[in-house]
């Protein structure tokens, strides 16, 4: 079985992202870069799989700036086996990558693709749900748990109030959540045996696809900065201001 | 291409498997066992072994990084793997093949490890006066004396074992061989010495009572030429050193930086009071040089040039500047330096090692003073 594993490149979770001074973006020249966590844990389950021996090839994708070459490598030193870049300088938007990911699915005939269930900078949660829309393959979203059996896989949900089990036919899409599992580090070895391991480069014209933004963002801006708490003296003072001071009671 | 990504696993590791335990091992002084066995799998016993021989073949200026972050964290941890990889440096630089192909991949996978015993109860910095002697017996040496101060003595395997060959040579660095010298019969460690810091890692006496090693066992197979094995292995040691003390340095920047935001007095943040910003600026300017330093040292190292003095130099800045910084960090914490609850006091412990350690800082001044005169004679 070979399993797609999407990557993206995203602002590392340790920095204190900034506004650009023009209110267009967030700063990142100069920031450090790190793949998005939840799609962290998409290699390390897919991996995980693969030592399990359910799965037999991982297949890593990013897409965007060059330097996405540097997140497929770090799936790659945690034991995925080979890499897809799509190279493009457009902003890309959930819809334009759900349809390279469709594309590249056609071409690579995954029974998997484990995606994360959002990225960490734009916190879109859309383009694992598109993505399975567009190929009309079954979704398990929010995995905290999935377990292959044969031509099929039960996924287990994490949902308001609870937890969900589903059964899915494969091919089908799962997106992970934050349990899903710890993800390892790359040992040092694996590192280097990581620069060896190959990678395609390919552009969004060679998949039929055109990136171009259907969405407008109109303004970024930070939140307004929290002002300073207060300390009550007991349960009655705190009724009392929720009352009279901040009236939400 | 740059080892970022190295140095990210590297952070990963500590972050993860050191920073939560390190206050308890550090003060119950216990051997990290668990920690050892993730810095085997993360590959760091075969750091700057050649690829050919089972490593990784890192450059030294990427190695003096990973030694920093380290030693950021616990400077201990940093003991386990250095002189095993020293020990490596000398039989990589000056085994014969069949030692290279025997030792070298057992290193890199760390079914052996060790470090470097050259130090005895009379003799550290001036190495020509050792007593262990090595007495040719057929196809073997039979080892007697003691050494000390042995890095990983307890629970190393493998030591590059300095003898004499030839006690009465001269000049008596001609009597002087290196030993492979595995743990047997004869080879005993008679205690762990107790030490004000640096603690966690086992410093150990070895004692050799006709203890028997085979000829093939002598590193280069010529005797006589121990003490440029030993030397050969000292500008990788004090780059390495110089790392450790680059990593104590910004350790206690660190916790200067984030306390003096956090501590208030006479109403404002401590870093707002013109005698701490004095202090943070001092330490950080100590760091950041030390940094550059050990990077050019490192730098010649890879380029394969001559880089004694160079390493000399790194080594007693970054050093001293551990010290300083770590005092002033006890400084700006007040009393909170001084308990045994905040990790200052653990670098202050820490930091006196390497002013002492691997060359004391004065004859790390004469040995650049004489380079300096040799290189620019008159």
């Amino acid at each position: 079985m070979k399993i797609l594993v999407p990557v993206k490149r995203v602002v590392d979770y340790n920095v204190k992202v900034r506004v650009k001074a023009d209110g267009t973006g967030i700063e990142t020249a100069g920031v450090k870069m790190s793949m998005n966590p939840f799609d962290e844990i998409g290699v390390e389950e897919a991996v995980r799989l693969k030592e399990k021996g359910a799965a037999t090839e991982i297949v890593a994708v990013s897409m965007g700036v060059p330097q996405c070459a540097e997140t497929i490598r770090t799936a790659l030193a945690m034991g995925a086996d080979r890499g897809i870049l799509v190279e493009t300088d457009a902003e890309l938007q959930p819809l334009a990558v759900a349809k390279l990911l469709k594309a590249i699915a056609e071409k690579e005939q995954p029974k998997l693709i484990i995606l994360g269930k959002q990225a960490i900078d734009d916190d879109m949660n859309a383009t694992g749900q598109m993505l399975a829309a567009l190929l009309g393959w079954p979704q398990g979203t929010f995995a905290s748990k999935i377990t292959i059996e044969g031509d099929g896989i039960t996924v287990t949900r994490e949902v308001d109030g609870g937890l969900e089990t589903v059964a899915l036919t494969l091919p089908a899409i799962i997106t992970t959540d934050l349990r899903l599992n710890e993800p390892r580090y790359a040992s040092l070895p694996n590192i280097m045996k990581a620069r060896k391991k190959p990678i395609d480069n390919l552009k969004p014209a060679d998949l039929g696809v055109d990136p171009k933004p259907r969405l407008t963002t109109v303004k970024v801006a930070e939140p307004p900065k929290r002002k300073a708490g207060v300390k009550v003296g007991s349960v009655a003072e705190l009724v009392e201001k929720l009352k009279t001071e901040a009236k939400v009671i | 291409m740059t080892d970022t990504d190295i140095l990210d696993s590297i952070d990963a590791f500590l972050a993860r498997d050191v920073v939560p335990h390190v206050h308890r091992l550090e003060h119950d002084d216990i051997y990290p066992e668990a920690i050892v066995e993730r810095m085997r799998e993360l590959g760091l016993f075969g750091a700057t072994i050649a690829a050919s021989f089972g490593g990784l073949g890192l450059p030294c200026a990427t190695y003096a990084d990973i030694v920093e972050r380290i030693a950021r964290v616990w400077m201990s941890l940093s003991g386990i793997f250095n002189s095993h990889l020293i020990m490596s440096a000398i039989v990589q630089r000056n085994g014969t093949e069949a030692q290279k192909r025997a030792f070298l991949p057992r290193f890199a996978s760390a079914e052996l490890r060790g470090g470097l015993a050259l130090t005895e109860p009379d003799c550290g910095t001036d190495l020509q006066a050792i007593r262990v002697t090595a007495r040719r017996d057929g196809d073997a040496y039979v080892v007697n004396g003691t050494k000390t101060w042995i890095s990983n003595g307890i629970h190393g395997s493998c030591f590059a074992l300095l003898v004499k060959t030839d006690p009465n040579a001269e000049p008596r660095h001609r009597g002087m061989s290196m030993l492979l010298a595995e743990k047997g019969a004869g080879f005993t460690v008679s205690r762990k010495l107790e030490k004000l810091g640096y603690k966690g890692i086992d410093s150990a006496e070895l004692v050799f009572d006709d203890y028997r090693v085979p000829v093939d066992r002598l590193i280069g197979g010529i005797e006589g030429r121990g003490l440029q094995h030993a030397l050969s292995g000292l500008e990788l040691g004090r780059i390495n050193v110089a790392a450790r003390g680059v990593g104590i340095a910004q350790a206690a920047l660190d916790e200067s930086l984030r306390y003096a935001q956090v501590r208030r007095t006479f109403g404002v943040p401590i870093a707002q009071h013109q005698a701490i910003q004095l202090k943070l600026a001092d330490m950080a300017t100590r760091t950041e040089a030390a940094r550059l330093l050990v990077r050019r040292a490192a730098e010649l190292y890879d380029r394969g040039d001559r880089c004694d003095m160079e390493a000399g130099m790194a080594k007693l800045f970054a050093t001293e500047a551990a010290l300083e910084n770590a005092t002033e960090a006890m400084r700006v914490h007040g009393g909170y330096g001084y308990s045994t609850e905040f990790p200052i006091e653990r670098l202050y412990r820490d930091a006196p090692l390497l002013v002492i350690g691997e060359g004391t800082n004065e004859l790390q001044r004469i040995i650049i003073a004489r380079q300096l005169v040799a290189r620019n004679p008159v």
